[in-house]
């Protein structure tokens, strides 16, 4: 049931404007269900619920896994805000799991693991 | 088996710096150098109509604008994705600063000495936010040189801040420059620590 992958040319010059307003994609709702930062990376869960009827569902379902928040938003064409409101009803709906990043409430410790993993990693690079 | 798996779930999974500066400074210049993919371009909406928008091109001032933000990515392990993600310096995009930079690792100002002015802003608002923060200053072919020392004068730079000249062309310049900060911020989480 693959849905054919859409052809995406990076430099492709997107519109600064729509015409139609993005948030009609979500029914008006501006604010997603679960929290979602821009780099939160994406799993998609399989065997839950059946695939979404929604052509905008669909596509996001299509391009999320292992992506971040902002790659889903670059590669559907769709404005962070509307892709964050989509998300979290698939979320909502278990077809998406979010994998975890620093926020607000994290701890030092939990924050010094994440800069010290990086660290590393950028050094190895 | 189930604490296991909570456990995992707490590690983050990614992580992200941001780069900001003017218009032509080199953001998506630095991103690409280091990105494993081609920067790709997203859009945040722009809510407030009333704040200037005359670099996003005539737009009628009743339609949703959007300003673009071009990211890249950088696989440090099996388990550790980081984001780039170049940021306008312009203060009318402070509304998404605070989104982009929350439980970001740090960011860079990256600055070019013929419009050192665009960098105040950037600046401003990492000092505000306690954000660690490094300058990096892009070395163009064609503009002047100036001694870093020069530069943190100009621009009342704190001297713990540290200051960088970066190639944003140059993939092991740009790594240094994300070494740079990363190093920075595990000081500065340090220093805290032990003021507290």
């Amino acid at each position: 049931m693959a849905l054919p992958t859409q052809p995406w040319t990076p430099d492709d010059d997107a519109p600064s404007a729509r015409v139609v307003r993005p948030y009609t994609l979500t029914g008006g709702r501006t604010a997603p269900k679960v929290e979602l930062p821009v780099e939160a990376t994406l799993r998609r869960e399989h065997g839950g619920s059946p695939d979404p009827t929604d052509a905008n569902l669909s596509r996001i379902l299509e391009v999320c896994d292992k992506r971040s928040v902002a790659e889903v938003s670059a590669h559907v064409h769709m404005p962070i805000g509307v892709v964050r409101v989509l998300l979290g009803d698939l979320i909502e709906q278990g077809h998406v799991r979010v994998q975890a990043t620093l926020t607000a409430d994290s701890s030092q410790d939990e924050r010094r693991e994440l800069i010290e993993r990086t660290l590393r990693g950028l050094r190895t690079l | 088996m189930d604490y296991a798996r909570s456990s995992a779930q707490r590690s983050a999974a990614s992580t992200k710096i941001v780069v900001a500066g003017g218009f032509g400074v080199g953001k998506t210049t630095l991103v690409g150098s280091v990105s494993e993919i081609m920067p790709l371009r997203t859009e945040a909406l722009v809510t407030n109509e009333s704040e200037g928008v005359d670099d996003l091109a005539a737009v009628p001032t009743k339609a949703t604008t959007t300003v673009a933000m071009d990211f890249g990515r950088i696989t440090l392990a099996e388990d550790l994705v980081l984001y780039l993600f170049g940021t306008p310096g312009q203060r009318r995009f402070w509304f998404m600063w605070d989104d982009l930079c929350l439980g970001a690792i740090g960011a860079i100002v990256l600055v070019d000495t013929d419009r050192l002015d665009e960098a105040f802003s950037p600046l401003d608002y990492f000092e505000s936010k306690g954000l660690p923060f490094i300058v990096a200053v892009n070395q163009f072919d064609n503009a002047a040189r100036y001694p870093l020392e020069e530069v943190r004068a100009a621009l009342a730079i704190p001297e713990h801040v540290p200051m960088i000249d970066i190639d944003a062309r140059d993939r092991e310049s740009c790594k240094r420059a994300l070494i740079r900060i990363t190093e920075y911020s595990l000081e500065q989480l340090t220093a805290s620590v032990a003021v507290h």
